[in-house]
């Protein structure tokens, strides 16, 4: 394997792992709809949710056009199995109460602005294009999750605790989105990707604002992070998501249009 | 939804055009009202400025005073431009 | 149609004569179509009458998200969930443009929903119904869309203003939908295999009588309907609608290459219109009255959203309300 296949696998394996949490959040947020505390929320659940499958396609877009197996993004999204997907395993959560769902959401927009922030200096151009799309969106909806980190953090003691609870529990998930592997250390030494330290940096730095402004406790960074989502290993939740999601792909093999 | 206070909402379609009224949003403040009027009124870019107003601090005519209000203007012709004749040779002022 | 069966509370339409001075300037100025807005005087009847009708419209855009959410999480490409998921949240939009301009009226939101989730309140009965294949998806934008889009345009010149208004914003937003319907089905009509081509037929015949009931009952059956019409609430009465729904969706029908359960079904040379069926009235007046196959389904998920989110609400009233004086 020369040099040149190898950025070429790693980056392939990079824009899936855009594309593939992308898609699995919004995912969820489809199975929200009818479910939003109130309808202005349903609203605004659906604008990100739209949000993140335009940046998926867009991302599945790009990959496919590096894949090996050319395999079209309809094709990427819905006839890969499980292991195949290299989403967080933040993302694949359950959607639990509003407090889970916005925690999930929050923790997610944080690393998603750092990120796409970063690969706008990216120094390829294509990246550099839809990083530069997608960050307007996704500032909108750090915002948006920050904003109700900080009401139900500081809102009821009802809501503090729920919120608390939630941050608590999906805590051991944050790990994964500043870890690194070699997919990353290459792609970051040719100058593809940002620093992931930077990234990590910016991370801490937006969780531990809102944390507090929310009056909500930040569990430790040194705790026990559960990982394996970006390598393709996921928790049980992700094998209920694609059989529901690809369900008419699978069903109906032979078909050629929708 | 009634413990969230109602928002008048004015959207600028274009630059250069008024802020034209567009209905209302509930929202618990001013900041979550632009963001619900924001959803609500420009998910086709219909806009490029937005104003959301409590709608309790809008003082309206009462409609059924239009006559007492609007009435008196429209004998006062000589406020349009149409009342004054000039001759021709003047040309367009 | 989205507003079927509104009370008006109305025995009779009164004639000019028995009307007072306030009411007979009232009914001149919707005769000569001027717009009735919030702050002019209006018969009590009229106000309940709208208030009734927008919220059966504004509740019938909500639960009407249901349906089409079912298949959501299912849609077969990205570019199908990213067209289902921007109709469905058009929906929303709608029900809140409706809600807002049921408020102009004095009604409260809150109030108007809490009617539909005890069941007093109406919506349209086509919502009812489960939608079981995703060509459902298809058959629901062309045809209940559609049969919503005849009603609609209509409606735009409604007497009321800022109903009107709010159908002029729908009406333009929502022409995306029957066409983006409509397009699901042509495609798989043209290119689909033998198995999918059959989902778009079993959809229709599905579909096809229950959107017929969405116009209501024929007007020999609709009480109501002389006084809204008189009210101009209403423009065009039941009977003409669905004719006019018939007329304009048989060609597009054909054009699919698909049928519809109605072997009554033929084009009038005399009238110029087409023939149909009768209409299962028995099955419309136990949908509405709450026997539907999804009724309870439906109105358990709206209750349970709202009651769900009772605790979210309050602290986000809660926090709003300590940081007031911040703001200020």
């Amino acid at each position: 394997m020369n040099s040149n296949t190898t950025q070429t696998t790693a980056l392939f394996h990079y824009l899936l792992r855009l594309a593939d949490s992308n898609l699995i959040l919004s995912q969820r947020l489809c199975e929200l709809c009818g479910d939003a505390p109130s309808l202005e929320e349903e609203l605004a659940i659906s604008n990100v949710a739209l949000d993140l499958i335009g940046q998926a396609r867009n991302w599945y877009e790009y990959a496919s056009e590096l894949d090996p197996l050319k395999r079209n993004p309809d094709h990427l999204a819905f006839r890969r199995d499980a292991h195949e997907f290299y989403n967080f395993l933040l993302v694949e959560q359950k959607n639990g109460n509003f407090a889970d769902t916005i925690t999930r959401q929050f923790f997610f927009d944080a690393w998603h602005l750092a990120t796409l922030e970063s690969l706008q200096d990216s120094n390829d151009e294509r990246i550099r294009s839809i990083a530069d799309k997608a960050v307007k969106e996704v500032s909108y909806h750090l915002r948006r999750s920050s904003q109700w980190v900080i009401r139900l953090g500081d809102g009821t003691d009802v809501s503090h605790e729920k919120m608390q609870t939630a941050i608590n529990n999906a805590w051991r998930f944050t790990g994964e989105l500043l870890s690194k592997d070699e997919v990353d250390d290459m792609l970051e030494t040719d100058g593809l990707i940002p620093d992931a330290s930077k990234t990590s940096q910016l991370w801490k730095h937006s969780i531990e604002t809102i944390l507090t402004q929310a009056t909500l406790d930040r569990p430790d960074y040194a705790a026990w992070m559960y990982m394996g989502g970006k390598q393709g290993e996921h928790t049980e939740c992700l094998g209920f998501i694609l059989t529901e999601m690809q369900y008419l792909q699978r069903a109906y093999p032979d078909a050629k249009v929708w | 939804m009634s413990e969230y206070p109602l928002y008048e909402v004015f959207v600028r379609s274009k630059h250069g055009l008024n802020h034209k009224h567009v209905g209302s949003v509930h929202a618990i403040d001013d900041a979550m009202a632009m963001e619900n009027a924001r959803e609500l009124y420009t998910r086709r870019c219909e806009g490029v400025s937005i104003w959301v107003v409590p709608s309790k601090m809008i003082t309206a005519s009462a409609l059924d005073d239009k006559e007492a209000l609007f009435d008196p203007s429209q004998d006062k012709i000589y406020r349009h431009a149409s009342f004054y004749e000039l001759p021709d040779e003047v040309g367009h002022m | 149609m989205y507003a079927q069966l509104v009370e008006t509370g109305v025995k009779k339409v009164k004639s000019i004569d028995e009307m007072n001075k306030d009411e007979s300037e009232f009914q001149a100025k919707i005769d000569a179509e001027i717009k009735i807005e919030a702050k002019n005087w209006m018969p009590d009847a009229y106000r309940k009458t709208l208030i009734r009708q927008i919220s059966q419209h504004a509740h019938s855009e909500i639960v009407g998200m249901l349906p089409e959410g079912n298949w959501l999480t299912r849609a077969p490409t990205l570019k199908r969930k990213l067209q289902l998921l921007a109709k469905i949240q058009d929906e929303a939009g709608h029900g809140l443009y409706l809600y807002s301009a049921m408020e102009t009226l004095g009604a409260d939101r809150d109030t108007e929903i809490e009617k539909l989730h005890s069941g007093k309140a109406k919506y349209s009965s086509i919502f009812n119904y489960p939608t079981l294949n995703w060509t459902d998806m298809g058959a629901i934008g062309w045809l209940v869309d559609g049969a919503a889009i005849v009603n609609q345009v209509v409606l735009q010149r409604t007497s009321y203003g800022p109903y009107s208004r709010a159908m002029v914003r729908i009406c333009k937003e929502e022409s995306f939908h029957q066409r983006q319907g409509y397009e699901i089905l042509l495609t798989i009509m043209r290119h689909g295999t033998k198995a999918q081509k059959a989902m778009v037929q079993d959809s229709i015949n599905r579909l096809w009588w229950p959107s017929l009931m969405m116009f209501g009952p024929t007007d020999d059956d609709s009480p109501n309907s002389k006084q809204s019409l008189a009210w101009k609430i209403k423009r065009k009465s039941n009977d003409e609608l669905r004719q006019m729904f018939i007329d304009q969706t048989i060609p597009q029908l054909e054009f699919l290459g698909c049928t519809v359960p109605d072997p009554d079904l033929k084009w009038n040379e005399e009238t110029g219109h087409y023939d149909f069926g009768n209409i299962d009235w028995d099955e419309f007046y136990a949908v509405l009255k709450g026997n539907g196959p999804c009724n309870q389904e439906r109105l358990a998920k709206r209750k349970n959203a709202i009651d769900q989110g009772a605790w979210v609400r309050e602290a986000a009233v809660a926090y709003a309300n300590k940081h007031k004086i911040e703001a200020i």
